[in-house]
């Protein structure tokens, strides 16, 4: 019953939380009571719902599944550039889902340079388009990020567990066994879920590499329902499927989630004395290599291309990036008030099934938000004149499950290890904060706020709803170029956001692990 | 506080003059407000002769920005939408949003227009480009048996898509499930817009993109590209029309009216074709920009009745599904 002692006050973290419930459900409402007519579900409904769920299996699985060596070799292995590495997997995801899309092709594509390459070997080309493109695109966007979140839990397990498993001289097997598994079975199924909720409201990508209309997800439906047949009951029902097949899984993933300390250490570097052999070296050393070159070709590729673009650029999309900037810090700020409270409760909790709520914001098509807050701020203002700052809060919302996913483990960790005797020295409040939690989560809480704000650099989705002539954000200006056939100046675009996004994330990340070095 | 007195009363009448310019609000699409597109220089003409803050808002393409005016209803700040093309006329005018025109002038159009709510500003062919090199099918059903890889774009998402669309249905009617599935070998994949298509044709991953006549326009003039072409069908081509309407509700009808009547002018359309890369609604008086006349033109040019497009729509949007999700 040591979690009865839990000293921090949960007050907070339920308002956050109910906070996240009202934005999202009043969004609902709002298109609800606009809308006209009864919508029913279609049997074309049934099928993107089919689809969409099976290709966020596919690529959850994927992702996890190939995370999860990825993960254990950077976990074991010191070598130059690995720092580099571990900032580059924050890089993936946040680009906008266009510029992805081209840098895969340039790899994968019709006249990639994989096929390139095959007919140089007088092979058949390969074509990407369908559900393996899908899922291929959705594993270059999440491995990344699985990879991260793993070697966090990874990096978590305390030095002198290792040291102790090599005096008694276990097998890398036994190690993986007694040590490595447990975490993993801490953390895969929360990361799994969160990547099965991405790519659930995945539409772009789905519909561009799935090679037609098979590949139709209800995202698209909703997307339909919103800006072409305008019909809000529909939108309204098939987002409400969406948070209800998202929310679902959420709960499942979490529910089964074991809580399990991994004891306190004394926070020294980790050695690992089971990772000497030369088999394992030459398998760590071709499992970081075949991942590097998968994640890092396509962005080079970006940057290629982004290089030659620099000179066409408009000074517009400076302005742009000044806005992205703007609100990519914003968003940092609110998910600090609303994630910290938030992790803080779910970490008082045994099973964590309430970090679903915190999926709510991810499984919420962002047309959908947008647009219920748009009809629920039209009759007081112009909607205008709050576009960033609503992109901001839209995109801490869909932030906030990386975020709690990020800290919650650690916390709960810390609060089972620190929390009695923090109880029995009457620590609570700001000071329990200040000397306890912040110090051991700084790590988390640094890659959670980068992440975040590499996040909202990325944003197309809300800001396209309320922009006007005066606010445009970088992603948005983007596609304005690519709309007036200035590719080339779009793909110098693509850099800048790139470079940007990543200088946020790896600013946030490394004044974390600093101050957690201090 | 002599000088603060001073500093309010400039201030004072600072607002007033700014409250004097009359501000008037045009929605439109995206492309159109880039630095590239026609918004910079569009707004320049008129204000030079309007004594008016002229202001583009950017709202993705025709359908957005017909969603955004419904969300907002007759509480929306636009004094004029600008970009909604004649697929989405009906549904336009069916908001009860719009107010009559009384826009005239001697349109270059291949076919009358009697519409009185919009007036047209500019328009185009669809076609599909390809690269000079490429061997064109004249028509679809060539298309369709060829192995020619093609990337079109979503009709669910896109106007150019909901084009496409319109355009088989109009040509071949009942036939025209047949057609889609002879295509649907051919379609490397759908796109979210024109923008994702354009760039994965750009990028080689197809050999025709559904485009318009006048994009190698847009290669020849600006890039001095002459590798890229339309192909001509034989069963004649879909037009798109781009129109401007202004709002019943507007606060400056005068304005908006006078802007209106400035987009037919021979000032607007003079910039329009080199920057949205369409042709001109109206003939300017310098004609048409060097590299216009090695466009192809098609013979025919095929438009569906506005009235009838909602209704063909669902109808053509079903097949197409059927078609292609096999």
């Amino acid at each position: 019953m040591a979690l009865r002692a839990f000293p921090i006050s949960t007050k907070s973290g339920i308002s956050a939380a109910a906070l996240v419930v009202v934005l999202i459900l009043g969004a609902l409402l709002a298109v609800m009571s606009r809308a006209e007519t009864g919508a029913g579900f279609v049997s074309s409904d049934w099928n993107a719902l089919r689809f969409t769920v099976w290709q966020a299996f596919l690529s959850a699985l994927f992702s996890t599944v190939l995370a999860v060596p990825l993960a254990r070799a950077l976990a074991r292995r010191r070598f130059v550039g690995r720092g580099i590495l571990v900032t580059l997997l924050g890089a993936p995801f946040i680009l906008p889902v266009i510029v992805a899309v081209l840098g895969l092709l340039t790899i994968f594509g019709r006249s990639g340079w994989l096929n390139a390459v095959l007919a140089q070997a007088g092979l058949p080309p390969v074509s990407i388009y369908g559900l393996h493109g899908v899922v291929l695109a959705h594993v270059f966007f999440n491995l990344p990020l699985a990879t991260r979140l793993l070697l966090q839990g990874w990096q978590a397990v305390p030095a002198e567990r290792f040291r102790l498993a090599a005096q008694l001289r276990l097998t890398p097997w036994a190690v993986f066994r007694v040590i490595e598994a447990p975490v993993l079975r801490q953390i895969v199924p929360g990361v799994a879920a969160l990547i099965f909720v991405i790519c659930l409201t995945s539409f772009a990508v789905a519909l561009t590499l799935g090679g037609g209309p098979r590949a139709t997800t209800l995202e698209l439906a909703i997307y339909q329902a919103f800006r072409f047949d305008f019909d809000l009951g529909r939108a309204a029902l098939l987002s409400l499927v969406q948070l209800v097949v998202a929310g679902g899984a959420a709960v499942i993933a979490l529910w089964v989630l074991p809580v399990i300390s991994l004891g306190g250490g004394q926070d020294l570097p980790q050695r690992r004395w089971d990772a000497h052999g030369g088999v394992q070296r030459g398998l760590d050393g071709a499992v970081i290599v075949l991942g590097a070159a998968f994640l890092v070709l396509p962005l080079m590729a970006v940057v290629l291309r982004g290089a030659a673009g620099l000179t066409q650029m408009p000074p517009a999309v400076w302005a742009a990036a000044g806005s992205s900037l703007f609100v990519a810090l914003i968003s940092v700020l609110l998910l600090a008030v609303l994630a910290l409270p938030m992790a803080g409760w779910i970490a008082s909790k045994r099973a964590g099934g309430v970090e679903a709520i915190g999926l709510l914001g991810l499984s919420a098509s962002p047309l959908m938000i947008g647009t219920g807050w748009f009809i629920l701020i039209n009759p007081v203002m112009n909607p205008a004149d709050l576009a960033l700052p609503v992109t901001a809060l839209v995109n801490a919302l869909m932030a906030l499950p990386f975020c709690l996913r990020i800290m919650v483990p650690r916390l709960r960790d810390t609060v089972q290890d620190f929390g009695r005797l923090s109880a029995s020295l009457g620590m609570q409040g700001w000071p329990l904060w200040r000397w306890v939690i912040l110090p051991r989560l700084a790590p988390q809480i640094g890659f959670a706020a980068g992440l975040t704000g590499a996040l909202s650099m990325g944003d197309l989705g809300v800001i396209a709803l309320f922009a006007d002539a005066e606010r445009v954000t970088l992603p948005l200006q983007m596609y304005r170029l690519m709309g007036a056939y200035q590719m080339e100046a779009a793909a110098g675009a693509a850099l800048v956001l790139l470079v940007l996004a990543l200088g946020i994330f790896w600013a946030c990340d490394a004044m974390g692990r600093r101050y957690a070095a201090a | 506080m002599k000088a603060l007195t001073l500093a309010a009363t400039t201030l004072i009448a600072a607002t007033a003059a700014a409250a004097d310019t009359p501000e008037l609000v045009v929605y439109t699409y995206d492309s159109f407000v880039s630095d590239w597109g026609p918004g910079p220089q569009i707004e320049k003409a008129f204000e030079e002769t309007c004594g008016c803050d002229l202001k583009f808002v950017g709202n993705g393409d025709g359908a957005a920005l017909l969603a955004r005016l419904k969300l907002e209803g007759a509480r929306t700040d636009a004094d004029l939408v600008l970009g909604l093309d004649t697929g989405l006329i009906a549904a336009a005018k069916e908001t009860g949003l719009f107010a009559t025109t009384e826009v005239t002038a001697d349109y270059a159009l291949p076919m009358e227009w009697a519409d009185t709510t919009f007036a047209p500003y500019d328009w185009g062919y669809f076609a599909f480009v390809h690269n000079k090199d490429l061997d064109a099918p004249a028509n679809f059903k060539a298309l369709g048996s060829s192995d020619l890889k093609i990337v079109i774009q979503d009709p669910r998402s896109s106007t150019p898509g909901l084009g496409l669309l319109m355009w088989v249905k109009d040509v071949y009617g009942d036939e025209a499930p047949a057609i889609w599935e002879g295509l649907a070998d051919n379609v490397v994949t759908v796109t979210k817009g024109w923008s994702e298509a354009y760039g994965l044709f750009l990028e080689g991953e197809a050999d025709m993109v559904l485009s318009y006549t006048t994009s190698p326009a847009y290669h020849i003039i600006a890039e001095e590209d002459e590798t890229k072409a339309a192909a001509i069908f034989d069963e004649g081509h879909y037009m798109q029309i781009e129109v401007v309407g202004r709002l019943a509700g507007s606060d400056q009808p005068e304005l908006a009216a006078e802007f209106m009547q400035f987009m037919v002018s021979d000032a607007a359309q003079t910039i329009l074709p080199t920057t949205n890369w369409m042709y001109p609604a109206v003939m300017p008086s310098g004609g048409l920009a060097k590299g216009f006349e090695e466009l192809v033109t098609p013979e025919k040019a095929r438009l569906i009745d506005a009235d009838k497009v909602p209704a063909l729509r669902e109808e053509a949007l079903a097949e197409w599904l059927s078609a292609l999700s096999q």
